[in-house]
This record gives C-alpha cells, sequence and structure tokens, in this order.
C-alpha cells in the first residue's frame, strides 16, 4: 500500500505532513533513547553516573568501563570479563545456526516439493513446537543431556538450541518454497535430476532471500537466549546474556552502571550489527516469508 | 497407502525406491528429533506434574492432581496470574496500536523511511537482559529519570514503579513495549504495502477522505495481520521470563513474579519439582489454547485454496 501518493500528500496538506514528521521523530527518539543512555553513561566514570545528569554527554570521557566489561570486570567468582563468555555464545550460535539452516531448507523443500500423505499432519506438529513455552522442556532436557553426557557443555546447548529452532527454519522455508513454481521441479525430474540436484542447483540458488532472513532470526533468538542458557550451562558454557545478568545483578560490592552499561551493549553489538547491515532485507523477508504463513 | 505403493515400485526398480523414500529419509531425523524433545518432553514433565518429585524426577510417589491443587491455592502462583493478565493485556493491546499507527505513518511516502525503520525496529534485536538492563536503570529512582527531572529543577517528580509493590509490574509492561512495538510495526508495514493499489485508487475516485479509506478499507483488511501479531504476542508474553529476571527478579517482594518466573523458582530454587512441572503444564494449556486454533484455521485454510 502506498497510494496516499503525491496527489494524496497534497491533500492532507503541509500541517499534516509536520504533524506525522512530529510524531515520527518522537518516536525514533523514544526508541533511541535507552540506546542513548547506555552509551553516554558507558563512557563516564563513575561518580559522574551517581552525581550528575543521566542524559547529559560526559564531562570526563573514558573508555575504561568499556575496558572493565571486557576483559577484567567480576564475572560470578572469577574477575575475566565478558570476553570467555563473547566467545562461548559464538561457538554455541554459529554450529547451531548453520545446522538449524540447513536441515530447516530441506525440511521446506521435501514439505513442499515432495508431499506425502499425512505431511500437514508432520508440518503442524513442527510448527506447533515453536511455540511451547520452554519451562515445559526444561526438566527432561536436563536430564537427556546428562545421559548423552553433554551437560553444561556448549555441544549440549548447540544440540538444545539447534532442535527448538528446526520448527521456525522449516516454517520459514516451507513459506518460500511453497511459493516457487512447481513445474520447475517437475520438469527437472522428468530430465532424470535427483533429490538432491533439484535442491541444489534449482532452489537453493533463488533461496538467498529466505537463507538471510532464517539466519537472522536464528541467530538473534539463540544469541539473545538466556533460559536455555541460565538453565543448562556450567562454568566453561556460559553464554553471554547469562554472563551479562550475572555482572548486573550480582549482589556484592558496588554497582558499576558504567560498566554494566558497556557490557550490555558488548552483548547486543552482534545482533546489532546484523539488523544495521541486513535489517532492510528482514523486512522484505519478513513479506515474502513469514507473514503470509 | 504409500507405503504399499512404494513397496510395489521397489520390485519395479530399486533406484526409484531410493528416491521415493529419500524425501522422508531427509525429514525424518528432524521430526524424530521434535517428536522427543517437543513431544515427548511434554509428556514426561506431564507424569512428573502427577508425582511428588522435589529436587529429582522421582516417579514412585503418584500424587494425582494434588500439585495442581496446591499449585491453584498459592500466593504466589496468584500473583504470577494476576501479572500475566495486566502483562499481556496492555502489552498486545499497545503493541498493536503503536504498531499499528506507526506503520501507517511510516507508509505515507515519507523521507528517510529508510533511517526511521531501522530506529523503530533494532530493540528487537537486542536480548531482554539486555533491555531490562537498560531499563532498570533509566527506571532507577536513585540514578535514572527522577533524578534526571530533579537535575532539571523538577524536584517534585517522582517516578519510582520499579520500587514499588503495586506498580513494578508495568514498568516490565514499558520495557516490553519499547522492545517489541518495532517489530509489530514492520508486520503492519508489510501487510499495508500488500494491499492492492487499485481498491484505494478507486474509493479515491469516489471522494473517499484518506481517514475513511483507512478507516473502513485499509484497517480492516489488516485482519489477519492483528490475528498474527496477536499470536506472536501473547505466546511472547506468557513465555516473558528474561526481562522480569533482568529487571527485577520478580521483586520487590513476589509483586512481578509471572508463571514462567515461577516454575523457574519452584523447580530450582525451591526444590518443588512435581510443582514446576505443573506449573509448566498449565502454560502450555494457555499457550496452545490461543496457537491451537490459529495453525489449524491457518493449515486448514492452506488446504481450502
Amino acid at each position: 500500500m502506498s497510494v496516499p501518493s503525491q496527489d494524496n500528500a497534497a491533500r492532507t496538506g503541509l500541517f499534516a505532513r509536520a504533524i506525522i514528521y512530529s510524531a515520527l521523530i518522537l518516536f525514533a527518539v523514544y526508541y533511541l533513547l535507552p540506546l542513548y543512555v547506555m552509551l553516554v553513561n558507558s563512557l563516564k566514570p563513575l561518580d559522574e553516573i551517581r552525581q550528575g545528569n543521566m542524559l547529559a554527554l560526559p564531562n570526563q570521557w573514558t573508555f575504561e568501563p568499556w575496558r572493565s566489561a571486557w576483559s577484567t570486570a567480576q564475572i560470578g567468582v572469577s574477575p575475566t570479563g565478558l570476553k570467555p563468555y563473547f566467545l562461548n555464545s559464538i561457538m554455541m550460535v554459529v554450529p547451531a545456526v548453520a545446522l538449524s539452516t540447513v536441515l530447516g531448507a530441506q525440511n521446506g523443500y521435501v514439505l513442499t516439493k515432495w508431499r506425502f500423505k499425512g505431511d500437514n499432519i508432520v508440518f503442524g506438529l513442527m510448527l506447533l513446537a515453536c511455540f511451547i513455552p520452554f519451562q515445559i522442556v526444561l526438566i527432561p532436557s536436563a536430564r537427556i543431556l546428562g545421559l548423552l553426557g553433554l551437560a553444561g557443555t556448549i555441544p549440549g546447548l548447540i544440540l538444545i538450541h539447534m532442535v527448538y529452532g528446526l520448527g521456525f527454519t522449516t516454517l520459514f522455508f516451507r513459506n518460500y518454497y511453497e511459493a516457487f513454481p512447481t513445474e520447475l521441479i517437475r520438469a527437472a525430474q522428468i530430465d532424470g535430476a535427483s533429490f538432491f540436484q533439484i535442491f541444489r542447483r534449482i532452489l537453493l540458488p533463488s533461496s538467498g532471500p529466505i537463507i538471510v532472513v532464517t539466519v537472522i532470526w536464528q541467530f538473534t533468538n539463540i544469541w539473545n537466549d538466556f533460559l536455555f542458557g541460565s538453565s543448562f550451562s556450567s562454568v566453561d558454557s556460559i553464554p553471554i546474556t547469562v554472563a551479562l545478568n550475572n555482572l548486573v545483578n550480582s549482589s556484592t560490592g558496588v554497582k558499576e552502571y558504567n560498566v554494566h552499561f558497556a557490557g550490555a551493549i558488548l552483548a547486543a553489538l552482534p545482533t546489532l550489527i546484523v539488523y544495521i547491515v541486513s535489517g532492510r532485507y528482514f523486512v522484505r523477508g519478513l513479506m515474502a516469508g513469514a507473514v503470509k504463513g | 497407502m504409500a507405503i504399499t505403493d512404494t513397496a510395489k515400485a521397489a520390485a519395479a526398480n530399486p533406484r526409484a525406491t531410493l528416491q521415493d523414500w529419500l524425501p522422508k529419509l531427509v525429514l525424518a531425523p528432524s521430526f524424530a528429533l521434535i517428536l522427543l524433545f517437543v513431544y515427548g518432553f511434554i509428556l514426561f514433565t506431564l507424569a512428573l506434574s502427577f508425582t511428588g518429585s522435589k529436587l529429582l524426577p522421582d516417579f514412585s510417589t503418584w500424587v494425582g492432581f494434588n500439585n495442581y491443587v496446591r499449585l491453584f491455592n498459592h500466593p504466589n502462583w496468584i500473583v504470577a496470574l494476576k501479572n500475566l493478565a495486566i502483562f499481556s493485556i496492555l502489552y498486545i493491546f499497545i503493541c498493536s496500536v503503536l504498531g499499528l499507527g506507526l506503520a501507517i505513518l511510516l507508509d505515507q511516502k515519507i523521507r528517510g523511511e529508510g533511517v526511521i525503520r531501522p530506529i523503530y525496529l533494532y530493540p528487537m534485536a537486542l536480548s531482554f537482559i539486555v533491555t531490562g538492563v537498560a531499563w532498570k536503570w533509566f527506571l532507577d529512582p536513585g540514578i535514572g529519570l527522577e533524578n534526571v527531572m530533579h537535575q532539571w529543577g523538577w524536584e517534585s517528580f517522582s517516578f519510582r514503579w520499579i520500587k514499588e509493590g503495586k506498580m513494578a509490574i508495568y514498568t516490565i509492561v514499558i520495557a516490553a513495549i519499547w522492545q517489541s512495538s518495532g517489530f509489530v510495526m514492520a508486520m503492519f508495514l508489510a501487510g499495508l504495502r500488500g494491499v492492492d493499489n487499485e481498491v484505494i485508487k478507486a474509493a479515491q475516485i469516489d471522494g473517499a477522505s484518506t481517514v475513511t479509506i483507512y478507516r473502513r478499507i485499509i484497517i480492516p483488511l489488516m485482519r489477519p495481520v492483528f490475528l498474527s501479531a496477536f499470536v506472536v504476542l501473547a505466546h511472547l508474553a506468557i513465555k516473558s521470563y528474561d526481562l522480569v529476571v533482568a529487571m527485577t527478579d520478580g521483586g520487590p517482594g513476589t509483586a512481578t513474579w509471572t508463571p514462567a518466573l515461577f516454575m523457574q523458582k519452584f523447580t530450582f530454587g525451591r526444590n518443588e519439582m512435581g510443582m514446576g512441572a505443573s506449573s509448566a503444564i498449565i502454560m502450555m494449556i494457555m499457550i496452545f489454547s490461543i496457537i491451537v486454533p490459529y495453525l489449524y484455521s491457518e493449515l486448514g485454510g492452506g488446504k481450502k485454496q
């Protein structure tokens, strides 16, 4: 819908447009304010936050809170900063996103182009799995990770994130491939192309947008996860979100707000960068895939 | 049956058989994982909710519905349910209104849309923990908003909801709306961009005003988006956990407990695994009573087409 175009714009008039722009800018300020607060206060010494104004720019600029949050702040029992946990998160996210995306693509391909009796039930069950409250699987998940010898390890977290991401990745690819002309597949089949050849040569080359959407979705969800991270990690597999929460909510010592803010931005940085780089893509993908679900 | 068909094909051509089975073989591992990790685990938790398990799963003492009875007589669970009601009603309503409103404003051939849209959308990229940290300190009377107003000379200004038992849940609503409304805006914007131009041109020719076009034509067309947004937001609300942990950790006292927090605290903090399991089952029933009809109509609708 983009019709209220020039003629319409003229009709709504300058005054109306001024109001529209003011409202839009006001909301932009509202959405930016918390980020601004975090950023300016992460660059102030602690006294200045306590005595000064949270919205003011730093009088005395310092990068010390950032250094501290990254490499020396006390998290749990060790003064390591967020760095090791950041690395944990990367080692967890990359395989989990890759596996769930690859499997989701194949599932979507089968569910749209190789339909079989009962495929709707299979898809329905996978789809419903997206929406379960994860609390319901916490206790048995802890058990099975223990049985597999993966309790408190990064591979254990990868397994959990991969499994509980499958519903969404399958949904995305299924919706995308649904619109892909089945005649092309049939023609390739008649030409003798195999199941995987069709997937690789025909579907994959045109899957760029949905792969981007799926990867962004999975990456943000897994990077930002707190529940599984806090339930299934041990000292050397704690992900960044859990470490950040430990940093901020540890009850001992002085509350170093500036370090908390720097840490929060550090934890948010990877997903923020993904959005800045490909946010436009995300909205486009949302239109193509998810909304029409 | 598909199986007998493939069996016949097997006799005719072994290679064709493999090709017939391949799709199912490719799908099978994912489906098996989901059956076990989702549906198997739900059954496990369901069984657990009828046992007297404390620290560890214990299937030797069956207590019937006792855990559910205790659950609904427990003041903390009642607080959690009330909070969930307040939270989800405000969260869903305000996010939808804000999302639709911003999408409509942004759909007026706005110069700089490419700059504004990502600004609205970026909070969704953040972890609830990060959002929680930002809002926890921003709303903290000592260093946050209240302090800012005092610095600016408004000495009587007071905003300490986050420290007040009755109001703390609303601060979580504020932060959650900040986080999700941009996403809802994007959903509506996608919906608005999908409306057929011809319909609107026709209405314009008939002399309908912009307001009328939106009220009578475009907003009714957004019905599916409202539904999707409702489903997405409702299930996020029922699952709300991280944000509460980061902002108040359930406090002050038990004022901001939610069902998800209750489950966690009872299962892992108080070693009441049986009750924790029963609370998780209730959460699932709440979510499924919203999601299942939605998915059923979506999939059913797909079949009709």
